[in-house]
């Protein structure tokens, strides 16, 4: 008899999530959605949102012309963050340059820059940076605290402040291991699924009130708990696969290495799907049509947006958008994914924000389970 | 199939309320099984709010009712098995195609058996084997209802909750659909619907009148039109005239109703020479009429039904 009751449960149940996933793949616009926002947001974030200056104009007024002077522009060139449009002679031409935008970065290299170096008293080069960009600062600090006429042989630096000889500051910014992209793709990931699932959920479930299906399937055996797990299964496996989409593109396009184990980040992104599930069942509890769902959906998903640390650094934001912070799933799951993935992290290692994801989604099931019961009556 | 009891649907003091508004006010109601029965009332009456708390989607504020005798409050689930419900506004999924439909209800419903034969049956005999496999939304307004029957019914049950059913179709489709309930109602099948149409009401075996939550009248269509407490009287001649403002303002008339060249007017029982009556008025405005005595109409009980219930209290 038990054993029946349960057949039957898991019938109905499979019978919601087979309904629910034909409906999307007739959707044309949302079963779109699941592959395409995954694509748009990882080269839009990818591409766009980059912290690394590259090819920044730039003016180079070597007063020296010495064969050192010449080999330091060089090595700047190297780096590929400046891009030498002009050479000058004229400090005016070089300030006119400067001022009509036409170089965001001037260097002038002063003609006893051979002595200047030897001494280490005083500036050897002078860097002259658009204020009006202020993330360009950091570029010609980085340009400024560069090895200087490393000789050959000697790689980029790869961080540390090692002081040598014949060097004024030693410090490389822009090495390879702080692309953006690696930072950004992983925690994308959690942006993408807290979209899709808050999103596609809520408005999942507020449809069915909206068109009248409810009604009618309040009428039948069928439980509200088995409405609600048959209707979210299918966005679990969504979640996954948009989560694989992320992390192929994220490796070819971007070259995003993932050192820690494969089966820990899917089990993390599991646990994170889940949560924001909770989420989206508890908005869809809230509203009363799609558009207010959406509304709502979208008021989740700008603070977890800004203030998860996906964008800005967390210890930089004042301490109440922290607090906010800790209430959203994203906040803990980017912490947890960039270990897996940057770091090699495994699952025990971030054990704390997992049991905070967890308990967000016991608090999201229990607040939406009582809310719903609600609404039947 | 077949219930033993006599009784499908018993109700003591059935109570609705929303907030302080009283949706449904004190029902008691009565329905034997096998047979089709009624709610007529207009929109906002209270049908649709009984016939939820029948099949316990809604609690009663207060009294009780029993649907095969289980309470709906405390076993709603045993009951939900055996009633198919048909909600005003079609339920089912409009990107979904008939087949597709009918499976999912039969699914929810733990239908037994060869489940494929069943739908294939249930095609036959709602007319939809055309329509396998068209989506639900890109249906006409009877083919629609033809498939929320087929759906509702899939898992044969005892009881059937049948909301308006027929506002959305045209005349045939509902000369259609009430073949299909009085074969359901042969089967052995208990059917409630509600209506606001006079025809509708006319077909059912029984009929309870409702207004603003009340049932205001009960019995068999003809019994109720029968017992009507009015005197009708047509009146042959008298468009175009100001008759029709006179009569209203006599104090014993119910209502006037123009049927084409036709005055319908409803006077109170209790007087006796109201035909004489009209005679003479419309002999003083030199309204040259014929006035004749009539049979009642269902609508004629419902208009004197909900007249009287608002003068009386």
């Amino acid at each position: 008899m038990a054993a029946n009751k349960f057949s039957a449960a898991m019938r109905r149940l499979r019978a919601v999530a087979t309904k629910e996933v034909r409906q999307l793949s007739r959707d044309r616009v949302t079963f779109g959605m699941i592959v395409g926002v995954p694509l748009l947001q990882i080269t839009l974030f990818g591409y766009a949102i980059n912290y690394d200056v590259r090819n920044l104009a730039t003016v180079v007024q070597d007063d020296a012309n010495s064969s050192m002077s010449r080999e330091f522009i060089s090595q700047i060139k190297a780096t590929q963050v400046v891009h030498v449009t002009y050479t000058t002679n004229s400090s005016a031409e070089l300030a006119k340059l400067m001022r009509e935008g036409r170089v965001s970065l001037a260097i002038v290299i002063p003609r006893d820059f051979e002595r200047r170096l030897q001494a280490q008293t005083r500036p050897v080069v002078q860097i002259l940076v658009d204020g009006s960009q202020t993330q360009l600062a950091g570029v010609a600090a980085g340009i400024a605290s560069m090895p200087l006429l490393a000789r050959h042989g000697e790689g980029p630096y790869s961080g540390g402040k090692r002081m040598q000889p014949r060097r004024v500051e030693v410090r490389t910014l822009y090495n390879p291991e702080k692309r953006t992209a690696v930072q950004i793709v992983p925690a994308l990931i959690g942006v993408i699924l807290t979209m899709t699932m808050v999103l596609f959920t809520s408005g999942a479930i507020v449809r069915e009130r909206e068109r009248g299906n409810l009604e009618l399937l309040i009428a039948t055996p069928l439980s509200s708990l088995e409405l609600m797990v048959g209707k979210l299964l299918p966005y679990v496996a969504i979640g996954l696969i948009q989560t694989t989409i992320i992390l192929i593109v994220g490796a070819w396009l971007f070259s995003v290495p993932i050192v820690g184990r494969l089966i820990d980040l899917y089990a993390a992104a599991l646990v994170f799907i889940a949560a924001t599930l909770g989420l989206g069942l508890f908005v869809s509890t809230l509203a009363q049509t799609q558009f207010q769902a959406f509304q709502l959906a979208f008021l989740t998903l700008l603070p977890s947006i800004l203030l998860s640390g996906f964008l800005f650094p967390f210890e930089g934001m004042p301490v109440a958008a922290q607090w906010i912070a800790q209430v959203l799933p994203l906040t803990h799951f980017n912490v947890i994914i960039r270990g897996i993935v940057l770091r090699g992290a495994d699952l025990p290692e971030v054990w704390l924000q997992l049991l905070k994801l967890a308990a967000f989604l016991a608090v999201m099931l229990v607040v939406a389970a009582v809310r719903f019961k609600k609404r039947l009556d | 199939m077949n219930s033993t009891a006599g009784t499908a649907i018993t109700a003591r003091q059935l109570t609705r309320k929303f907030g302080t508004k009283v949706a449904v006010d004190h029902i008691d109601l009565d329905i034997p099984s096998g047979r089709i029965y009624g709610f007529l009332g207009p929109n906002g009456s209270g049908k649709s709010t009984t016939l939820r708390m029948l099949c316990g989607m809604l609690r009663p504020s207060d009294g009780h009712a029993e649907v095969f005798g289980l309470s709906v409050v405390k076993d709603a689930e045993a009951i939900r098995r055996r009633l198919g419900y048909m909600p005003q506004k079609f339920s089912l999924w409009e990107d979904l195609t008939t087949d597709e439909n009918l499976r999912f209800m039969a699914d929810l419903y733990g239908l037994e058996g060869d489940v494929e034969a069943r739908i294939a049956e249930q095609r036959v005999t709602y007319n939809l084997d055309e329509l396998r496999k068209q989506r639900a939304g890109t249906m006409s307004g009877g083919q629609k209802q033809r498939l929320a029957l087929a759906a509702a019914t899939i898992h044969s049950p005892e009881l059937l909750l049948l909301d308006e059913p027929t506002s959305a179709v045209d005349p045939q489709s509902r000369r259609d659909f009430w073949e299909r309930l009085f074969q359901l109602a042969e089967g052995g099948a208990t059917i409630l619907v509600s209506t606001h149409y006079m025809d509708e009401a006319e077909r059912c075996h029984g009929l309870a009148i409702i207004a603003e939550g009340r049932m205001v009248a009960e019995g068999t269509p003809r019994a109720l039109m029968a017992g009507v407490e009015a005197n009708i009287f047509e009146i042959e001649g008298a468009d175009g005239s100001e008759a029709p403002r006179l009569i209203r303002e006599l104090p014993w008339v119910h209502g006037v109703t123009q049927l084409g060249i036709r005055l319908r007017v409803l006077a109170d029982r209790n007087v006796k020479d109201a035909e004489a009556q009209l005679r003479v008025l419309l002999k003083q405005h030199d309204i040259d009429a014929r006035v004749e005595l009539t049979n009642a109409s269902l609508e004629d009980v419902f208009v004197v039904a909900t007249r009287v219930r608002k003068n009386g209290g």
